[in-house]
């Protein structure tokens, strides 16, 4: 029988969350890195024992951990002793070393003034679909980094940088690259998001990139709502057999591009809100997606206190609101941008997280929901790991 | 031999129970401290100063002997007492409040 893990990132650690197929009893294990904001946790599609963790504190920095058994022990890759040595001597400590490529450069500030990039945090890793040692990271303030070696060395791709980044301009919750989808189908091509910049694709690994947000409008968030860039993607998700159909999660707005981010369309719908932070596609219906709507930029809660996943199976336009076993009343917790993740079991199991606490799973493709854990610390990211 | 107090994560970052006892090649400056805290465990490299630069985190504090040194330039000897081990040189997370 399948095995389904969970893999939780938290303000306060890491959780991980074990079920068979059936997903009805689950066992926790964590906090892994207790204490320490874990902002994503993933495990490599090419060898799932290998699992990558991004761990980080105000007052100590970046860490990055990497596990080699399915979550059993960690480590902060190459740091033994004998690893790290260099030629002179001297430690080379460069597993949670990200420097930014050449003249650093800069962005444009709060002020409107330009603003030299600081490194602050890795917001999301994305392992390879077929090599468990290669790895990229999205980054604040926002670049894209890659890793061939496990995690133990990290270079940047900076040529995303180079795609106006002087024009890129943190939003409140800063500026980071918080979403990496790879082509299953086009080894060459990668997507990324930045809030508060917008899409852009490479369609050469990675070396050059360009802003795809042609159709993208921010009427109150931006001077000129159709600009190239500055627009303040949420969340982008794909499914693996249709590469070019995006979906997006816009600060405001609910979006799709059929060629592969050319020309976006809204398909915000009925849904009783467009504000919102994740979206994800089913594991076997590509027209089917999932989002939980959220009042309002200012009160990052849903409405009427429901929390409500919204689901379209139609590609957007027509959403219908799923609440079996969700709370309908007095709820007020938020689900961040990367705390929704899909399954590859029959039916589709549908899993995400709130700043409350609670993990919520559907074994039956969103039509009801079960707290499988609800008194975590804030949860920042869920992926899940179908496992044979 | 120099004893170092290292603050509760960092302490379960390198694997370590309770202080560190380090040995200090030439004058025990603050940044030679540092050096040989690094190089003994080099999972800590980055997380009390920058990668880089080589800054203090800025919510990193080191004492010795009652005296803040956060501030101090990297050459700094350290106090006698440091040195001897007979008080140990403290790096410490920044009180947060809430």
């Amino acid at each position: 029988m399948s095995t389904i893990r969970v893999l939780v990132g938290t303000k306060k650690g890491a959780f991980l969350l074990t079920a068979d197929g059936q997903r009805k009893n689950w066992k926790v294990s964590g906090p892994h890195f207790a204490g320490w904001e874990i902002y994503h946790v993933k495990g490599s599609p090419a060898d799932p024992n290998r699992i990558y963790a991004s761990q980080t504190s105000g007052w100590f920095g970046q860490i990055i951990q990497r596990s080699d058994d399915g979550g059993l022990t960690w480590n902060t890759p190459g740091s033994s002793p004998e690893e790290l040595k260099g030629p002179d001597g001297f430690p080379k400590g460069e597993s949670n070393k990200f420097v930014y490529s050449g003249e650093v450069g800069t962005h444009k500030w709060y002020d409107g003034t330009q603003h030299p990039w600081e490194f602050k945090r890795v917001w999301h890793v994305e392992p390879s679909l077929t090599a468990p040692d290669t790895a990229y990271a999205g980054v604040e303030d926002a670049a894209i980094f890659k890793t061939t070696d496990g995690g133990k060395t990290w270079r940047e791709l900076p040529g995303l940088r180079q795609a106006k980044g002087h024009l890129w301009q943190p939003g409140a919750g800063g500026m980071a690259v918080h979403t990496i989808i790879l082509d299953r189908k086009n080894a060459n091509r990668i997507y990324i998001a930045i809030s508060a910049a917008g899409a852009f694709r490479s369609d050469d690994g990675g070396k050059t990139w360009k802003p795809v947000n042609r159709g993208l409008k921010s009427r109150y968030e931006l001077p000129d709502p159709d600009a190239e860039v500055g627009h303040c993607v949420h969340r982008i998700a794909m499914h693996p057999s249709r590469p070019e159909v995006l979906f997006m999660q816009k600060h405001w707005d609910v979006l799709r591009t059929d060629n592969a981010g050319e020309q976006w369309r809204e398909v915000s719908g009925n849904l009783p809100t467009d504000f919102g932070f994740p979206i994800d596609v089913h594991a076997h219906e590509p027209e089917t997606v999932f989002v939980v709507p959220i009042k309002s930029d200012s009160e990052h809660f849903p409405p009427d206190g429901k929390l409500r996943v919204y689901r379209s199976q139609t590609g957007g336009n027509e959403w219908e609101p799923l609440t079996e076993g969700l709370p309908q009343q007095d709820c007020y917790v938020n689900v961040l941008r990367d705390a929704m993740a899909v399954d590859s079991l029959e039916p589709c199991g549908v899993y995400f997280g709130t700043t409350g606490g609670q993990v919520y799973a559907s074994a039956s493709g969103g039509d009801s929901w079960k707290a499988i854990v609800r008194d975590l610390p804030a949860v920042y990211s869920v992926e899940v790991q179908t496992l044979k | 031999m120099i004893r170092v107090v290292l603050p509760f994560h960092l302490r379960n970052l390198a694997r370590v129970d309770g202080e560190v006892q380090l040995e200090v090649a030439g004058p025990a400056t603050l940044g030679a401290v540092l050096d040989a805290l690094e190089a003994r465990y080099p999972v800590l490299c980055g997380t009390i100063r920058d990668h880089g630069t080589l800054q203090r985190r800025p919510f990193v504090r080191f004492f010795a002997c009652k005296e803040d040194f956060s501030f101090e330039p990297p050459e700094t000897r350290l106090p006698a007492e440091i040195v001897s081990g007979a008080e140990p040189f403290l790096i410490v997370g920044a009180m947060a409040g809430g």
